[in-house]
């Protein structure tokens, strides 16, 4: 039956069936943010077009989109880093120590709702002068990335054998020693993992910077919301913010695909 | 192991201290005083002092018509978005769990919508969705349809919104049962192939009982999150039109952010939190029937 006719001309089609609708948002993303406004509300909707760089000029140039670019790099790296520093020792003592009852704390911060702190952060915020400033922002992407950081790696060193440490423990190094040399250099694809997804994370975030953030720290998920809230909506200019936005997601996907995919598959299939 | 030092012998409490210390300052405590302000009548813009209200800011939050309908809404959205993106991912992974070209391709393409920025999801979205200029209606005038005012109209706002939900999160569940399927071993098969079962059979009574806990995890997360959707909405409508699409945490930020009524803004997020809590409580309970 596999190579029957039907399933040869079957099977793509339903493939083109699954991909289409997948994809055509994004391109229709990228090609309206080529367009003039003329096109993007000419009817019946254009397909050809001359295209024109106009809105990203208006973007990168009159709208400071480099500097929320900066900012979202900044909290994010800042926050992932910080989430690595904590998570990773307290993923290795859930994995190796069985620490059930700290696994499951994670797991509750998963599943707070994001407003049930940040209504709490923006009062202790402001009396401590802390809105607008990259401190608070980073401080909340932390409690984004460091469950994501701890839910990876756990699991992740679980899968090491015990008798990597064991052996150099053997020989006379420390347990913490064996962690630092021996366990982290062979976690590097776990890590990368945990990194590539939080990194992903914060810079999608929206609710806290949302709150958090004003002129001096505003992320990109916020300055796009703010282009579209103008009274006259600039939908070729907010467009080429939509691609600016999503671009560097993209692309760390492309690149770190296997990653990405067993990082979001991960807890779910083993249980 | 006799002369290992303070550190090594309390590695176990060492080092997971400064990630608990850190959870406890960012979050327990912050969650604790929001279950604290539940309790009281506390508003910013009123300036006075907080003072305790019992279960006074529950009490006014239940006899208020736009929470009914946020807790009502947060329902239909879940369970419908939820509903069709396991049918849809299941069936997708099913058809995509044999190798062909391009497989890593396709998944890549998988991919895209879950790392997809949310809010500019939503933006892109209203540009297809647009009553005058967008895409969708287009489709429906060349099929001689009625027009629709997707997000603009508040009969068709939620299954709009829904509708992106499904478009974003569906490639979660197909890779998710993609892996799960990958996992399985292949006696079960083999052996269903020597006594002649069907194709359908075969799915039937060997596939889906051994996915079946696979599914049900990936239901449990994607429920969690779309309980708490807020970006999306929050991009696409505001809540609106009127208070149309006004989910729970969508109106606990109102409540919050902009009345500035932490009582009761504190009091639905505690409801939502339970919320959230017994439904994954409660899924897990029926996914352990699976497992015996």
């Amino acid at each position: 039956m596999k190579n029957s006719l039907k399933f040869r001309i079957g099977f793509p089609l339903l493939v083109l069936l699954i991909v289409v609708p997948m994809i055509f948002p994004f391109i229709w993303m990228f090609m309206s943010a080529f367009k003039t406004q003329v096109d993007i509300i000419s009817w019946p909707p254009k397909f050809l077009f001359s295209p024109t760089l106009v809105n990203f000029n208006k973007v990168f140039n009159e709208q400071n989109f480099l500097l929320y670019l900066k900012n979202s790099v900044i909290v994010g790296v800042a926050a992932v880093f910080v989430s690595l520093l904590l998570g990773l020792p307290a993923a290795y003592s859930i994995a190796r120590f069985k620490q059930k009852r700290l696994s499951m704390m994670i797991l509750v911060a998963r599943l707070m709702p994001g407003i049930s702190f940040l209504m709490p952060w923006y009062i202790v915020f402001s009396r401590l002068g802390l809105m607008d400033s990259y401190t608070a922002l980073i401080l909340s992407h932390i409690l984004i990335a460091l469950p994501v950081v701890v839910w990876i790696m756990s699991s992740y060193f679980e899968s090491v054998p015990m008798e990597m440490e064991e052996s150099a423990m053997v020989d006379g190094a420390t347990q913490q020693r064996a962690f630092v040399a021996i366990i982290l250099p062979l976690s590097v694809p776990g890590i990368v993992t945990a990194t590539t997804l939080s990194f992903i994370f914060s810079w999608n975030n929206f609710m806290f910077s949302q709150v958090l953030s004003m002129q001096k720290t505003r992320t990109l998920p916020i300055a796009v919301y703010n282009f579209m809230s103008y009274a006259e909506v600039d939908w070729g200019g907010v467009m080429a913010a939509a691609v600016a936005i999503m671009t560097p997601a993209i692309i760390l996907t492309m690149v770190f695909q296997k990653y990405v995919v067993k990082g979001l598959t991960m807890g779910a299939v083993k249980g | 192991m006799i002369k290992s030092g303070f550190f090594e012998r309390n590695l176990k409490y060492l080092f997971p201290l400064p990630a608990l210390l850190f959870v406890l300052l960012l979050m327990v405590f912050p969650v604790l005083y929001t279950l604290f302000v539940s309790f009281t009548d506390w508003t910013l813009t009123s300036g006075r002092p907080m003072k305790f209200a019992g279960l006074g800011s529950y009490l006014k939050i239940m006899g208020e018509p736009r929470f009914l309908d946020a807790v009502g809404r947060t329902f239909y959205f879940t369970i419908g978005a939820v509903l069709a993106e396991a049918v849809l991912g299941t069936t997708i992974a099913l058809v995509l769990n044999r190798e062909f070209r391009g497989k890593n391709a396709l998944k890549f393409i998988l991919l895209l919508p879950l790392v997809a920025t949310p809010v500019a999801v939503g933006i892109v979205f209203n540009l297809f969705y647009d009553p005058t200029i967008g895409f969708l209606n287009y489709v429906l005038s060349v099929f001689g349809l009625p027009q629709s005012g997707w997000v603009t109209a508040s009969s068709t706002v939620l299954p709009s919104l829904m509708l992106v939900d499904i478009w974003q999160w569906t490639p979660m569940i197909s890779l998710i049962v993609l892996a799960g399927l990958a996992g399985l071993s292949n006696e079960p098969y083999e052996s269903a192939k020597v006594d002649g079962a069907s194709s359908v059979q075969t799915f039937v009574h060997i596939t889906l009982p051994m996915v079946m806990p696979t599914i049900l995890t990936a239901i449990i997360l994607r429920a969690v999150d779309a309980l708490k959707t807020y970006d999306i909405i929050y991009a696409m409508t505001g809540g609106g039109p009127g208070y149309s699409s006004e989910t729970l945490n969508i109106l606990a930020y109102k409540f919050s952010f902009e009345y500035f009524n932490m009582g009761q803004a504190s009091s639905i997020l505690v409801f939502l939190f339970f919320i959230v809590l017994l439904f994954s409580l409660g899924v897990t309970k029926i996914r352990k029937l699976f497992e015996l």
